[in-house]
Parts: C-alpha cells; structure tokens; sequence
C-alpha cells in the first residue's frame, strides 16, 4: 500500500515543480499583465487579444462522500488567434490522497465571436473536443447528473472509462456599468454513446474600484475582482429533470499581481446531495503578449 | 510630366480616402455617445492613471510611444484621433474593431476607459 503513496507523492512534487518553473520562467521572460474576470466554470464574452498567449492552471480541491481528497488541475493554454476568435488546449490531470496522480486527458475548445459590435447581450459560440477519461476530476463543468459519486471510485476504476464527448455553449455576456454579468447554456454529448446532457452556469463579478490608480500598486482596489458564480446540471435527454443533480454557489475572488500574474480563489459550496459539500478552486495565470512577434522580432521593433 | 501628373492624382486620391476612412469611422458613433463628456477629461492623476491603462492594454500593439508599428497596428498621434472628441474614442475602445484585429475594451471599467481617453489627449 505503500507504493502508491510513494509514487503519488513524487508525481505530485513534480507536477508542483513543473508548474512554479514554467511560471518563474514566464515572469523572467516579459511584463505582460493578464486581465479577465476570476471565473472558473463560466465564461464572459471577453476573448484573448489576438497574438497573446495565457498560461492559466485552474485546480479543484474537494473530496466526495465516502471517497479520498483529490486535488485536479487544468493547465489551460489558450490563444487569441483573431480579435473574435479564441482556441485554448487543456491538459488535465489530478491526485487523489492514498491513491495515485494520473493525467486525464486533454481538451481543445474554440470560443467564436459572431457579432462584431458590442451589445447589451454579446453572444460567444463555444465548441469543444474532450478526449479524458473517467477519472477527470476538474470538474469545470457540471452536466446531465453529474454527482459527486462519479469522483469517488479509486483511480484505476475510473481511468477506464474513456470519454470522448463534444461539448457545445452558448455564452451570453454583458457589461453593464462596472459588473460583468454572465449566462451559460451548456450542452454535452458523448461521441460513443449516452444521452445529450445540459447544465449552466451563471457569473457575476466587478472591480472593487472602478477607477485606475495613478501609481502602481499591489493591493490597490482595482486590483480585486469579486463576485459569485452559481453552476450545476439540468439532466439529459432520458431524464430532463433536475432531480439527482450537482448544483453550486461559489463567491469568487481574483487579485492583479504586478509583473502580469493573476490568482483567483473561489471556495465552492454544493447545495443538493449530489453536490461535493464544498469545492475549493484555485487559479493562476499569466499572459505572453504577442508571441507572434517573438519569431519576427524585427517586424515593428519591440515594446 | 504624365508621370508626375499621376503621381499627384494618386497622393490626392490617397488623402481623400484617408480623410473620407477617417470621418466614417467617427459618423458611425452615435449621437448620444458622441455627446458624453470625459469626466476626468485634463486631470493629472486621471493621465497618470490613464497611462498606466496604456501600458497594461495597449502598450503591446501600438507600442510606448503611442506610435503604433505603422502596418497593422496605427498609430494614436494621428490625425484620426486628433479629429474624434472624447465620446468618439471612448465608444471606439468600448466597441473595438473586431474585423481588424483591435478588440473591444467593455472589459474594462467605464471610469479606467475615460482615463485612457484622458491619456489619449494628453499625448497628441
């Protein structure tokens, strides 16, 4: 019993390693600063700026009823090819206490701009690819009767259920005065089998201070997003009820660091006994601008 | 001399459709939007602030000196912001130019876009 401990472990401090260094590094090498609203299920109508590149890990903590405490995280590579068009690559993977550390699986989702303008209501198309396995625990979504059982069984049971599904979301965004106010209509699909299956998610976040400081600081107000995000699941086409499924309230906070780093916390609370009881999230982020020019440095000069 | 005739005819055609791009962009605010008023509009702390915004957002693509790499991203000490009033450009940064690479800033808080606004005028 003791060598999968070991080997969690070691698995473990090397996914931490790998990260800090992959972050240290990125800081060396520019001054970009990230901006987005601290959501980690919901997404805004906001894209990234053409050219940038954000490196952003979002990890769960949580542990299911008669289940281990598991830590998951997403390592989200997500690019701004068009000022209306973004794609992003995940890469997931998670630890489970007494168990082992495992990747996941992997994802591709492409985030489209159909109107040009902004409006009240801005529409986003989403469409993602996810090739993972059963034992993907970083829930960033919650569809069909998505429960907090599903997270329970050891490891080497749940990675041998493959999933390749498709997902699809209608993300409605608006930014009204300060606060940017967020719906989510989800739909999701197995490719091999099983029903469509739907959930939501709904968010809403702004600025402590709307105005910019004059000096540059670190704990200044406008340096804070808040907000509350709320997300669970509506059933599937054999069974369009809400009864048996995952339902969250999660209060959400996201800080500005200098030299282009964000963190965003938000702690997750289950409201039905589908639900995990609670469900610590944890981000950070760091955005490369204009990676483009890195491979034409003299096109234009630099910064 | 046919040359240079039609050199001339060409730097004339050159500069109308500059012009005409130029008032096009701005006849699409409308009416109610061209009329706000920048409430930070010549404060110091508000150009201070406001170039700290430039520098997070904007500094990327249209580089430090405001002066853009004179290809696809312009540059902000032109003639073309120089013509539009306040309300002009604040709308302009709110609705971004999607089709053309600049995205739209709503993102970002009203009082921290008049701000840039504030810096924009600041440094023509």
């Amino acid at each position: 019993m003791e060598v999968p401990i070991l080997r969690s472990k070691s698995l473990l401090k090397s996914i931490w390693l790998g990260s800090w260094l992959s972050f240290c590094f990125a800081i060396l090498l520019s001054t970009a600063r990230a901006q987005d609203k601290p959501y980690f299920v919901t997404y805004s109508h906001d894209l990234e700026e053409p050219g940038n590149l954000e490196i952003e890990t979002k990890t769960a903590l949580g542990q299911p009823d008669g289940g281990n405490r598991y830590g998951a995280t997403a390592m989200e590579l997500e690019y701004g090819t068009r000022a209306w068009w973004t794609t992003e690559l995940y890469l997931d993977g998670q630890a489970t206490g007494s168990d082992s550390t495992i990747f996941t699986g992997w994802r591709l989702e492409n985030r489209l701009r159909p109107l040009i303008r902004d409006h009240v209501v801005n529409p986003v198309f989403y469409v993602e690819y996810e090739n993972t396995s059963g034992a993907d625990k970083t829930i960033l979504e919650f569809v069909g009767h998505d429960s907090q059982s599903d997270l329970a069984p050891p490891n080497a049971t749940l990675r041998r259920d493959h999933q390749h599904e498709a997902e699809l979301k209608l993300i409605l965004s608006s930014n009204l005065h300060d606060w940017n106010v967020s719906e989510n209509f989800i739909t999701e699909k197995n490719l091999g089998h099983a029903p469509w299956e739907f959930g939501y998610a709904l968010g809403a976040a702004r600025p402590l201070r709307s105005a910019g400081s004059a000096r540059e600081c670190t704990f200044c107000a406008d340096k804070f997003i808040a907000g509350i995000e709320a997300y669970g699941g509506l059933g599937d086409t054999f069974a369009l009820t809400i009864r048996d499924t995952s339902h969250y309230i999660a209060p959400l906070i996201g800080w500005q660091l200098p030299k282009g780093v964000r963190l965003s916390f938000s702690p997750g609370f289950g409201l039905t006994d589908s639900s995990l009881a609670r469900v610590y999230r944890v981000g950070a982020a760091y955005e490369f601008n204009q990676i483009g020019n890195w491979f034409h440095a003299s096109n234009g000069g630099g910064e | 001399m046919r040359w240079s005739f039609a050199l001339l005819l060409i730097a004339i055609a050159s500069a109308v459709a500059v012009g005409a791009s130029t008032s096009k962009l701005w006849e699409q605010v409308p009416v109610k939007d061209h009329a706000r008023i920048n409430p930070f509009a010549n404060q110091p702390e508000a150009i201070s602030a406001g170039s700290l915004v430039y520098r997070e957002h904007c500094q990327q693509c249209h580089k430090a000196n405001a002066e853009g790499d004179g290809h696809k991203r312009p540059s902000l000490r032109s003639q073309r912001i120089h013509m539009a009033n306040d309300g002009d450009i604040e709308w302009f940064l709110r609705q971004g130019d999607v089709r053309h690479g600049m995205p739209s800033w709503s993102s970002l808080p009203e009082a921290q876009r008049w701000q840039l606004v504030a810096y924009l005028r600041s440094i023509q």
